[in-house]
C-alpha cells in the first residue's frame, strides 16, 4: 500500500523532470544501458555527437540548456568518442559570472584538455581572475583546473595568486593551494624551488586538515632529500603522538580511529627521515610503538596504518622490541582469512627478511599457502618475497616453482619480469652448471621470445667461458651437457628464435669438441632448424655460421668432409637468397670448405669464441697489399675529410667508369660511395682480422685469390656471424667479464655469510634432528608431505625445529580451518539468498550497513567455535556501529542492551534494529512489490533488513518510469543499492 | 600519488573516470579485464604495472553493480587506499541516500564534486564524510543561490522531501 501511495504521489507530481536534466539526456542513457553490444552503443552515441554538434553552434541557447550539452559531451567522451568539437563551449563557459555555470565549465575543461592542450592559453587568463575571487567557491573551482591543467610554462601566471592563497581565511583554500603548490612541484621543481619553506610554515597552521595536507608535499621533498629535514623529526614525531592520543578533533577520526590518513602520512616519512640514522630513529622508538599496541586490528584501515609501522619499522634503525612487535602484526596478518592482509603481510615480510631471515622461517607453511593460491595478486607478491630470499640452498625449488608459474601464465608483462628474475637468480646461485643449462632452457623455451637478447649472449659467452673457475674439465663438461640438451631440444616445433640462435651458436662452437657426436649428425640437425624455420633470417644466419664452424673444425681436425646432400642444396639455397646477409654467409661457407687446414687454422682457430680482439685500427696488415697496390699505380688514399675539394670530379669520374657496365640511366650522382664503404668497413673487417689473422699476412691473400679484390668483404665474411656476438661482447663484454667475476665472487662470499650465520650451516648440521623431528610429526600432523618438503627446502633447516613444526602446524591447522570457513560461509550465504524471507534470522550482519571488513570473515566466523561467534557477531554488530555514522548512537545501545537482556545469540539486536517500525512492512511485502513491477527489482536478501532501501529504490524507479526511463531486463540492477 | 580514479559497472560501462596524472584512455579494457577476471574471494589488489607503466598498483572493490577502481603508486597504502573507496562510497550514500548507480549517473557533477572534496590533485585530501558532505552541500546551496534559473534539486532524495 505504501508504495502504491507513493507511486501515486510521484505520478501526480507531473510531467515535471527530475534529476535536473531534460528528458533527452535520460533516454541517452537509458538507451546506452539497454545497448545490446558495442556497435549499438557506438551507433548511439555517434547520434548523440551528431546532434550535439549541430545544436550547441544555435545561436541563443539559454544556458542552463547549454550546461546540459556540455555535461552530454562529458558523458560522450567518457565513452570513448571524441567529443573535441565542445571543448571551445567548455571553456566558453568557465568566463560565466554564475557559480554553476562556471563550475561546470571547469569540470568539463578539466575533464576534457590536459595541460598542453592549445586551449589552455585561453583559460589561464580566467584561472587567474578568479583565484582573485571573493566567492571562495570560484576559487576552489579555479584552484581544481590549476591543477590539472597548468603546465610548466603557465606556472608563473598563477604562482603568485597560489602563494597568495596560504593565507587565505578558508581552510579548504589554504589546502587546496598547498596541492596546487605540490603539484607545480611535481611539474616542476625549479618553478617553486624559492616556495619550499612554505611548506614548513603551513606545517604549523591551525587547522589540522591543512597540516595534513602539508605532509603530502613535505613526503615528496623528503624524498629527495632527506638531510635537510632531519630537524623536523621531532616536530613529526610529536605530531604523530598527538594524533595517535586523540588530541584532534572528533571529525577527523575515521572509524574510530584518529586521522589514519595523516598517521600513515607521517610514518612514511619517519620511515624516510629514520633510514640509516640512528639519533633521528631512536626519537621514533616510543610512538611507534605506542602505535603498534593501540592500533585497532579488527578494522581495515587500522590495519592499513600497523601496515605502514612495519614499513617504518623496517626501514628505521634496528630495534628488537619494534622488531618483535612488528612480526607479531605480521603473523596475524599472514594467519587471516582475508586476502588483503595475506598480501599486506607477505609484503611486509619481504621488508622485514633483509633485518631478519629467521622471521619467515615462522611463517613458512603460510608463506606456502600464499604461493598455491588461486589469488593472482597474491601468488606474485609471494614470488616477490621469495626472490628476495633466495640464496644458494633455495635455488632450485624457488626458480623451479617460478618457471612452472611463467609457463602456466599469459600475461607477457609478467612473463618477461618473472624470466628475467630466474635468469638473475640462475646466475647468481645456480648449484650445477648442468642444473643452470638445464633452467636457462626452460627459461628460452617458453618464454624466448620475451628474454632479453643480452640473456642471449650472457648464456652464450657462459658457456664458452665456463663458469670462470680454471678448471677445463668442468667447462668442457658444461658445454656438453649443454650440447647434449640442445640436441635433445632442438626437435621440438617453434622454439623462439632467441633460443635457436643459443642453440646454432653453441651446437656449432662445441657440438663436435668432445668427440660425441658425429659432424654430419650435428650438420643435420642444424640443417633442419634453418629449414623448418625458413621465415626467420636471423636463425638462418647462425644455422649457416655454425655450419661453416663445424667444417672448418673437421678439415682442421684432417678427418675428410661429408658433406650432407640437405646442406649441399641449403647452401645453394642460401647463395640465391634475397639477404644479402644470408648469401655472404653462404658464399663464405663454401669458399672455406674449399681450403686446406692451414688455413683454416687461422681462420677459424677451435674454441676461440672468447679470445679477446685486439682491433688494429690503423689497418696495418693492408699495408704491403696497398704499397703493392700503389707500385702499380694505383691511387693513394685521401681521408674523407681532406676529400670534400675534389667529390664532384673524382665523383664523375666514377661515375662515368660505373655507368660502362651498368644498366639503366643515371642523371644524378650517387652520393659519395667511397666514404660509406669506408665507415662501413673498418670496424667489421678490423674487428674480424685480428682475431681471423692474428698476423697479417700476405699469403692469406695469395691462397686466395679469388677474394682478394674485395678484401675486405670476403675478410668480414666467415666471421659475419661471430662478429655480431662478438661486437656485442665487445660493447659490453668487459664490464661484464668483469661484473660476471663479481657476481661469482659475491655469490660465494654470500654463501660464506650465510654459513656463519647460523642459516646454510645449521641446516646441514642439524638434518639429522631435523629427519627425526619429521618422524615425531608424521603421525600426528596432517601438513601433506610434499609442503613440508617444499617448506624445508625453501626455507633451509631451522635452528629450531620443534618451534618451528608447531607453528607450521598451527598456521596449516588454521588454513585448513580457513578454507573449511570459506567453504561454510559460502553455503551459508547462498542459504540466505534462497531463504532469506522465511529465515531472516540466518542473515546476520545486516548487509545494509556499512561494512568494512571483509563480509566474509563476519559470517564465516560461527563455524570455529561458539565463542569465536559471539565475539564475531559482536564485531559485526560493532562495525556497523562505526561505520554507520548516523545509525551509530542507537545502534550502539542496542548493542549496550544485549549482555543485559541476555539474549541468547544475540543476533537479534541487529536485525530489530532494521525492521523497526514502518520499515517492516515493505520488507514483507517485498514479494508484492515485485510482481508489481514485473521483476525489475531482483530478490535480493538485503532487502528485508534494509527496511528503508526497498522504499527508495522504489521511489526511484518511479521516478525514472514516469520520466520515461524505464529500466529493462538489460539492466535491473541500476536501481540496487550500492551497500546492498 | 593516486593516478586515477574510476568507476565501471558490471556491465563494463564507465559511470566516472577520473585522471589526476596524464595517461591514456585506450587501456581501460585491459584494465577493466583485469578486475573483471578475478574470483570473489580473493584480494582486491592487482599490479597494474603493465597497464599503467612501472610503479602502478591497483585496488578495486566491488558493490552491488559498480567496480570502484583506483590506481596509484608506491606512495600509498594498499588498504588506506581500500578504505579511500570505501569513504567514498559512504558519503555518497549519505549523500545520495541509499545511493545507487542510477544516483551516480544522473547527478554527474555532484559525483565530482564530492570526489573533488577527497583527492585533490591526486593526493588524499579529506577522508571524513560529514566533512566532504558538509562542503558539497555548502556548494550546491550557493550554487541554487547564485543561480538565476530555478534548478531543480539535484538529488532523487531532495526531490522527494519537497
Amino acid at each position: 500500500m505504501e508504495q502504491l501511495k507513493t507511486i501515486g504521489r510521484e505520478l501526480a507530481m507531473g510531467s515535471q523532470g527530475g534529476f535536473g536534466q531534460s528528458k533527452e539526456f535520460l533516454d541517452l542513457v537509458k538507451s546506452i544501458g539497454e545497448a545490446r553490444s558495442k556497435a549499438e552503443e557506438d551507433r548511439i552515441v555517434l547520434r548523440e555527437i551528431e546532434s550535439l554538434k549541430r545544436r550547441i553552434v544555435e545561436p541563443g541557447i539559454p544556458k542552463r540548456k547549454m550546461k546540459e550539452y556540455i555535461i552530454r559531451l562529458v558523458y560522450v567522451e567518457m565513452l570513448g568518442h571524441d567529443a573535441s568539437f565542445g571543448y571551445i563551449h567548455a571553456v566558453k563557459m568557465t568566463h560565466d559570472d554564475n557559480l554553476v555555470l562556471k563550475r561546470t565549465g571547469y569540470l568539463a575543461v578539466t575533464l576534457f584538455l590536459n595541460e598542453d592542450h592549445d586551449l589552455i592559453i585561453l583559460i589561464v587568463n580566467t584561472i587567474q581572475k578568479d583565484l582573485k575571487s571573493d566567492n571562495y567557491l570560484i576559487v576552489c573551482a579555479a584552484l581544481n583546473a590549476v591543477c590539472k591543467l597548468i603546465n610548466e610554462e603557465t606556472i608563473p601566471a598563477v604562482l603568485p595568486q597560489v602563494v597568495e592563497l596560504l593565507g587565505h581565511s578558508k581552510e579548504a583554500v589554504r589546502k587546496k593551494a598547498i596541492m596546487a603548490l605540490h603539484r607545480f612541484y611535481h611539474k616542476s621543481p625549479s618553478s617553486v624551488s624559492h616556495l619550499l619553506s612554505n611548506f614548513r610554515k603551513k606545517l604549523c597552521d591551525s587547522d589540522p586538515g591543512v597540516m595534513g595536507a602539508t605532509l603530502c608535499p613535505l613526503f615528496d621533498l623528503i624524498t629527495n632529500d632527506a638531510n635537510s629535514y632531519k630537524d623536523l623529526v621531532v616536530s613529526f614525531v610529536s605530531i604523530l603522538k598527538q594524533v595517535a592520543e586523540h588530541r584532534l578533533p572528533k571529525a577527523y577520526d575515521y572509524h574510530q580511529l584518529p586521522a589514519p590518513f595523516i598517521q600513515i602520512r607521517l610514518l612514511k616519512i619517519l620511515a624516510l627521515l629514520g633510514s640509516g640514522d640512528k639519533q633521528a630513529s631512536e626519537h621514533m622508538y616510543t610512538v611507534v610503538g605506542d602505535i603498534f599496541r593501540k592500533c585497532d586490528s579488527s578494522s581495515n584501515i587500522g590495519n592499513a596504518v600497523l601496515y605502514e609501522c612495519i614499513c617504518c619499522v623496517s626501514s628505521i634503525h634496528l630495534n628488537p622490541k619494534l622488531l618483535e612487535a612488528a612480526a607479531d602484526v605480521i603473523a596475524r596478518f599472514l594467519k587471516s582469512d582475508s586476502h588483503n592482509l595475506k598480501y599486506m603481510g607477505i609484503d611486509a615480510l619481504g621488508r622485514l627478511i633483509k633485518l631478519s631471515p629467521e622471521i619467515a622461517e615462522q611463517h613458512q607453511l603460510a608463506v606456502i599457502d600464499c604461493l598455491e593460491d588461486p589469488d593472482d595478486t597474491l601468488k606474485r607478491k609471494t614470488f616477490e618475497l621469495l626472490y628476495k630470499m633466495t640464496k644458494s640452498s633455495n635455488v632450485e625449488v624457488i626458480v623451479d616453482r617460478m618457471i612452472d608459474y611463467m609457463i602456466s601464465i599469459n600475461d607477457n608483462h609478467y612473463k618477461t619480469e618473472i624470466a628475467s628474475r630466474c635468469v638473475e637468480l640462475a646466475e647468481q646461485f645456480a648449484p650445477s652448471n648442468h642444473w643452470f643449462i638445464q633452467t636457462m632452457n626452460k627459461v628460452f623455451e617458453h618464454a624466448g621470445d620475451l628474454v632479453n637478447i643480452k640473456v642471449a649472449h650472457n648464456l652464450m659467452r657462459l658457456i664458452a667461458e665456463g663458469f670462470g673457475e680454471d678448471d677445463d674439465t668442468a667447462d668442457s663438461q658444461l658445454r656438453s651437457s649443454a650440447v647434449e640438451s640442445y640436441l635433445h631440444i632442438i626437435g621440438e616445433p617453434k622454439l623462439p628464435s632467441v633460443f635457436l640462435q643459443v642453440i646454432c651458436w653453441v651446437l656449432g662452437e662445441y657440438g663436435t669438441a668432445d668427440g660425441k657426436f658425429s659432424a654430419s649428425y650435428i650438420t643435420g640437425k642444424l640443417c633442419d632448424v634453418a629449414e623448418s624455420y625458413s621465415s626467420d633470417e636471423t636463425v638462418k644466419g647462425y644455422a649457416v655460421t655454425a655450419l661453416m664452424k663445424i667444417y672448418a673444425f673437421e678439415i682442421a681436425a684432417g678427418r675428410k668432409l661429408d658433406i650432407l646432400p640437405e646442406c649441399q642444396s641449403l647452401i645453394e639455397e642460401l647463395s640465391a637468397s634475397h639477404s644479402t646477409d644470408l648469401q655472404q654467409r653462404a658464399y663464405e661457407l663454401q669458399a672455406v670448405i674449399g681450403l686446406d687446414v692451414r688455413a683454416i687454422g687461422s681462420i677459424m682457430p677451435s674454441d676461440a669464441s672468447c679470445e679477446d680482439i685486439e682491433v688494429d685500427k690503423s689497418l696495418s696488415f693492408l699495408n704491403g697489399y696497398v704499397e703493392k697496390s700503389l707500385e702499380k699505380g694505383a691511387q693513394p688514399y685521401i681521408p674523407e675529410n681532406e676529400r670534400f675539394g675534389m667529390v664532384n670530379i673524382s665523383n664523375f669520374r666514377n661515375q662515368d667508369q660505373l655507368e660502362v657496365t651498368s644498366h639503366g640511366l643515371r642523371f644524378e650522382a650517387y652520393e659519395l660511395p667511397k666514404p660509406s664503404v669506408q665507415s662501413r668497413t673498418p670496424p667489421i673487417s678490423v674487428a674480424s682480422s685480428t682475431e681471423l689473422v692474428p698476423v697479417p699476412e700476405p699469403s692469406y691473400y695469395r691462397e686466395t685469390p679469388q677474394t682478394a679484390p674485395v678484401p675486405s668483404s670476403s675478410d668480414t665474411g666467415p666471421s659475419g656471424l661471430k662478429l655480431r656476438l662478438d661486437g656485442v661482447q665487445k660493447k659490453w663484454g668487459r664490464p661484464t667479464y668483469s661484473s660476471s667475476s663479481a657476481s661469482t665472487s659475491n655469490s660465494s662470499s654470500l654463501k660464506v655469510v650465510n654459513g656463519a650465520t647460523q642459516v646454510d650451516g645449521v641446516s646441514s648440521g642439524n638434518s639429522k634432528t631435523h629427519e627425526t623431528s619429521y618422524d615425531s610429526r608424521r603421525p600426528q600432523v596432517e601438513i601433506s608431505e610434499e609442503k613440508q618438503k617444499l617448506a624445508a627446502s625453501l626455507f633451509g633447516g631451522s635452528s629450531k625445529t620443534e618451534r618451528r613444526s608447531s607453528t607450521g602446524h598451527k598456521v596449516a591447522k588454521a588454513s585448513s580451518h580457513a578454507s573449511e570457513k570459506l567453504h561454510t560461509s559460502k553455503s551459508t550465504t547462498i542459504y540466505s539468498t534462497d531463504n532469506a524471507v522465511e529465515k531472516p534470522n540466518l542473515v546476520q550482519p545486516p548487509p545494509d550497513l556499512l561494512d568494512l571488513g571483509e563480509p566474509i570473515v563476519a559470517s564465516s566466523a560461527p563455524s570455529v567455535d561458539p565463542f569465536r561467534q559471539l565475539e564475531g557477531l559482536l564485531d559485526s554488530a560493532q562495525d556497523p556501529g562505526t561505520f554507520g555514522g548516523t545509525k551509530a548512537p542507537d545502534f550502539m545501545a542496542l548493542y549496550a542492551e544485549t549482555p543485559a537482556g541476555g539474549r541468547s545469540a544475540g543476533v537479534a539486536p541487529p536485525l530489530s534494529l532494521n525492521r523497526d517500525g514502518d520499515n517492516l512492512i515493505p520488507g514483507l511485502s517485498n514479494a508484492s512489490s515485485n510482481t508489481v513491477h514485473g521483476g525489475t527489482t531482483v530478490t535480493n536478501p538485503s532487502q528485508i533488513s534494509k527496511g528503508p532501501n526497498v522504499k527508495e529504490a522504489l521511489e526511484k524507479d518511479a521516478l525514472v518510469r514516469q520520466m520515461g526511463v524505464t529500466p529493462s531486463g538489460q539492466n535491473p540492477n541500476l536501481f540496487k543499492d550500492l551497500f546492498g | 600519488m593516486i593516478k586515477s580514479v574510476l568507476v565501471i559497472n558490471t556491465q563494463g560501462k564507465p559511470r566516472l573516470t577520473k585522471f589526476y596524472d596524464i595517461l591514456t584512455v585506450e587501456k581501460q579494457q585491459e584494465l577493466l579485464r583485469s578486475v573483471f577476471r578475478r574470483a570473489d574471494n580473493v584480494s582486491n589488489f592487482v599490479e597494474a604495472e603493465s597497464i599503467f607503466g612501472p610503479d602502478s598498483r591497483l585496488v578495486y572493490k566491488h558493490y552491488a553493480t559498480l567496480y570502484f577502481v583506483i590506481v596509484f603508486d608506491s606512495s600509498e597504502n594498499e588498504l588506506a587506499m581500500l578504505d579511500l573507496i570505501q569513504v567514498f562510497v559512504e558519503t555518497l550514500d549519505k549523500c545520495f541516500r541509499n545511493v545507487s548507480e542510477l544516483d551516480m549517473v544522473f547527478n554527474y557533477s555532484k559525483l565530482h564534486n564530492i570526489l573533488d572534496g577527497i583527492i585533490f590533485g591526486g593526493q588524499v585530501m579529506e577522508t571524513s564524510s560529514a566533512e566532504i558532505i558538509r562542503a558539497v552541500e555548502e556548494i550546491s546551496k550557493l550554487e541554487a543561490a547564485s543561480n538565476s534559473i530555478s534548478l531543480v534539486p539535484k538529488t532523487v532524495s531532495g526531490w522527494r522531501s519537497r
